[in-house]
């Protein structure tokens, strides 16, 4: 019964979302306020329909109600409790439920929080996102309902849900990154509003950066919090693979990342108008495609469990609509927004429109890599893949040309900017250089020039900042009035671009100071790698909720102290034979110390995987300093001034 | 010139250098670092290039696993039901390999025919066979039905 009523909730809400794509967009032509004002109630009718959906899905994972589809194939009597919660989004359907409540949830709070807004812009921004609302309802009621039946034989027990789910980071790795995701809907729904609208002045940038600064930061999260989850969970120690699901979130983060930095240059200075509507098209389309590359199956993955091409086709022409319909709108009403202002070269202008040059060329380049075997294949040219090799070789050359503009970037003027006043910028690059060239002459006894290269570009940054900070607090009275006087906004950017630098840091000495092993040890065997010795005593059988597992004992000595890691082997009951490693690791600020049971050898020997990572943390650390500093700048005073 | 188009072309020529630049650099790292499948069949029939960086799938043999003294190398055949190719891998490998399952391994082959994989990928669960190891197989069925 409960399931049915989800189905009605689902039905019903197609019903309010094509009434709000329609109504308010309808009285902002014909300027009648009382559709107009239906945006705010269709928006809080929707939210709650989609919410009992939520609620009926919840209730038949939770109650182990197998007779519901999903639920017999993602989730088991034995799951633990949070665990069938989290299953709700561990499949195909019920991830795209939770992907339409997030865009309900977006759509309710823009409806609450703009009151500020001119009724109109108001009504066209719910509208569209209305649109999309539709296109994913439909999706998900014709052709992946979360709440299809298994009648009139349904099975006793559920397959359970993927053990390699079955993990803290995956209950709010996905949605993290549907926020962040769906986010950027409001970016893309202000952009064509504003051009339908056909007013494009500098305060439509002003009401969508908070937004789009706050999707982009939960996207940020998301794609930490899956890349952390993969570290410590696949068992094999790497943090990112250029997974083509992965590219799929990290393109949206690129363009997202040219997005914010274009939209500052718009809302300030009033220029790049039409290149900022355009990358907020972009930057929308590719989460579009994103879902589609990982729905459809189209791409060999970890995340690729659909494979029914209805959902493809669907998707794909859902995409096409969107970036087809939004293209050609631009196309007709983007050659009217002129910017009639200037800049010259040296300036701040011209540094964020190298940064948005660079992650652009950064979001082809995942783009082609991402496609390249989908296109080939599509031509009967053979199945190719595009290794990581590909990607580092394009990505972190762009990077590392990003960094130099990055530090002088915000202590630039705005419009122009005198190159006698960059003086001031001397000692970081002189402090920077020494400190870098001497790390790794200091740190091993080998010396990588890349490593050199990456510290000094990460120091460049942090000491640019910090004399940024020093320059723009020096007038004041004393420093904690000086301090005082920057804004939310100003401190978001530090606290991301430092981020910036902590990641940089963490990418470049993990990859190149990491020692990983794989041996096979007997039990009282110990191995020496580098300066810590790691003791074998031996593996125990240990019972968890619903596995067996093989518990390793390492006992792992390092300088002075010492301390015991327990990797385990579990064997899933529900799953015949399904097996997973469970990585422990000791971690630290500066190092982790990783150990992964392989497969058992004859004698009680195992095959083993001993890893030493310095400042592997640092990556993650530095996307939650970017995240955190992107959440800040939402507090600015000026986004809630503009309320009347 | 006046100092407003001086300006754009200043902006012009960074755009074209800096992306000509860059799609220079995606089409070499594309060049170099793309790997083409090849079935069990083709290998056997002398069609895949030796030393070079290629990937190959099927279904591991029955009882083909053979693991040397170090405990670390191991020795396994994939086939297509067609053809079978011996794949050497030093390491530990995934959770989800097993025998009578799907598997894709990159490495290189070497002149021996024997395929040397630097990576082993196996199927992420009950329900999943690598593509490409799904279409070998199909391929491979629809030929015979035709013999």
């Amino acid at each position: 019964m409960i399931p049915e009523l989800g189905n009605m909730a689902l039905a019903l809400a197609v019903c309010i979302a094509v009434a709000q794509s329609v109504l308010p967009l309808w009285g902002s032509f014909v300027g009648s306020r009382q559709l107009m004002r239906l945006g705010y109630p269709l928006a809080l009718a929707m939210f709650v329909f989609v919410s009992i959906a939520m609620v009926c899905l919840a209730h038949a994972f939770l109650t182990d109600d197998f007779s519901v589809a999903i639920v017999a194939a993602g989730s088991n009597s034995l799951l633990p409790t949070v665990y069938k919660f989290s299953a709700l989004w561990g499949g195909h359907e019920g991830s795209m439920l939770l992907w339409i409540w997030i865009l309900a949830l977006w759509t309710l709070a823009v409806a609450l929080f703009s009151s500020e807004l001119p009724l109109d812009v108001l009504a066209r921004v719910l509208s569209v996102m209305a649109m999309i609302a539709v296109g994913f309802l439909l999706f998900s009621l014709l052709t992946s309902n979360p709440f299809a039946r298994l009648l009139p034989v349904f099975p006793a027990e559920g397959k359970d849900l993927n053990p390699l789910l079955q993990d803290p980071g995956l209950v709010i790795h996905p949605p993290m990154l549907y926020i962040g995701y769906v986010g950027f809907s409001v970016a893309f729904a202000f952009a064509i509003a504003a051009l339908i609208g056909g007013r494009m002045d500098v305060t439509w940038a002003r009401w969508s950066r908070p937004w789009t600064n706050l999707a982009w930061g939960f996207l940020t999260m998301g794609i930490m919090l899956g890349s952390w989850w993969a570290y410590y969970e696949l068992g094999w120690g790497g943090w990112w693979f250029w997974d083509p699901v992965e590219n799929a979130s990290f393109m949206p983060w690129l363009a997202g990342t040219a997005l914010i930095h274009s939209l500052a240059v718009t809302e300030k200075r009033g220029l790049f108008k039409s290149w900022t509507l355009l990358l907020a098209i972009f930057a929308f389309s590719l989460s579009l495609l994103g879902t589609f590359l990982v729905r459809s199956g189209v791409l060999t993955s970890v995340h690729a469990f659909a494979t029914d091409p209805s959902r493809g086709i669907f998707i794909l022409i859902f995409l096409g609509l969107v970036v087809g319909g939004s293209l050609t709108l631009y196309a007709f009403r983007a050659p009217s927004v002129k910017s009639s202002i200037g800049f010259h070269w040296l300036s701040r202008e011209t540094f964020l429109l190298i940064n948005n040059a660079i992650f652009l060329a950064a979001t082809l380049t995942v783009l082609v890599g991402t496609l390249f075997p989908l296109i080939m294949d599509s031509l009967g040219q053979g199945k190719y893949s595009v290794g990581a090799p590909y990607f580092n070789a394009v990505f972190v050359p762009l990077m590392a040309l990003l960094v130099p503009f990055m530090g002088i970037g915000p202590t630039a003027r705005w419009k122009k900017d005198r190159a006698q006043r960059w003086k001031l910028l001397l000692v970081p690059v002189a402090a920077a250089l020494l400190m870098g060239l001497l790390f790794p002459l200091l740190y091993s006894e080998v010396y990588h020039p890349l490593v050199a290269v990456a510290v000094i570009l990460a120091l460049w940054l942090v000491f640019s900042l910090l004399t940024d900070i020093k320059e723009k607090t020096g007038n004041a009275a004393n420093l904690w009035a000086g301090l005082s006087r920057r804004t939310p906004s100003y401190y978001g950017m530090v606290l991301a671009h430092l981020g910036f630098a902590v990641t940089l840091l963490g990418v470049c000495l993990s990859s190149h100071y990491s020692i990983e092993r794989d041996v096979k040890m007997m039990p009282g065997e110990s191995y020496q790698l580098a300066k810590l010795n790691f003791n074998f005593n031996g593996t125990r059988r240990v019972n968890g909720p619903n596995f067996v597992a093989d518990e390793g004992e390492f006992e792992i000595s390092e300088g002075g102290s010492s301390y015991i890691l327990l990797p385990q082997k579990r064997r899933y009951k529900s799953q015949m034979g399904s097996v997973m490693t469970e990585a422990a690791i000791s971690s630290g600020i500066f190092r982790h110390v990783y150990v992964a049971l392989g497969e058992p050898l004859e004698d009680g020997a195992w095959a083993v995987r001993l890893y030493y990572k310095p400042f592997v943390s640092w990556i993650w650390y530095g996307a939650v300093f970017m995240a955190a500093g992107a959440l800040m700048t939402v507090f600015d005073r000026r986004y809630r001034k503009l309320k009347a | 010139m006046h100092p407003v188009r001086k300006q754009r072309l200043y902006v012009v020529a960074f755009i074209v250098v800096f992306s000509s630049a860059a799609v220079a650099l995606m089409l070499f790292a594309l060049s170099s670092n793309i790997n083409l499948f090849y079935p069990p069949r083709d290998i056997a029939a002398g069609k895949a290039p030796t030393g070079q960086s290629i990937r190959a799938g099927g279904m591991v043999v029955e009882e083909s696993v053979l693991r040397s003294a170090d405990g670390l190398t191991v020795r396994f055949q994939i086939t297509d039901y067609q053809a079978t190719v011996d794949v050497v891998y030093s390491g530990i490998l995934p959770d989800l390999f097993a025998e009578g399952q799907g598997a894709v391994a990159s490495g290189k082959l070497d002149e021996q025919g024997v395929f040397q994989a630097s990576e082993v990928l196996a199927k992420h669960d009950e329900n999943y066979m690598p593509p490409e190891v799904a279409d070998a197989l199909a391929e491979q069925h629809q030929t015979s039905l035709y013999k």
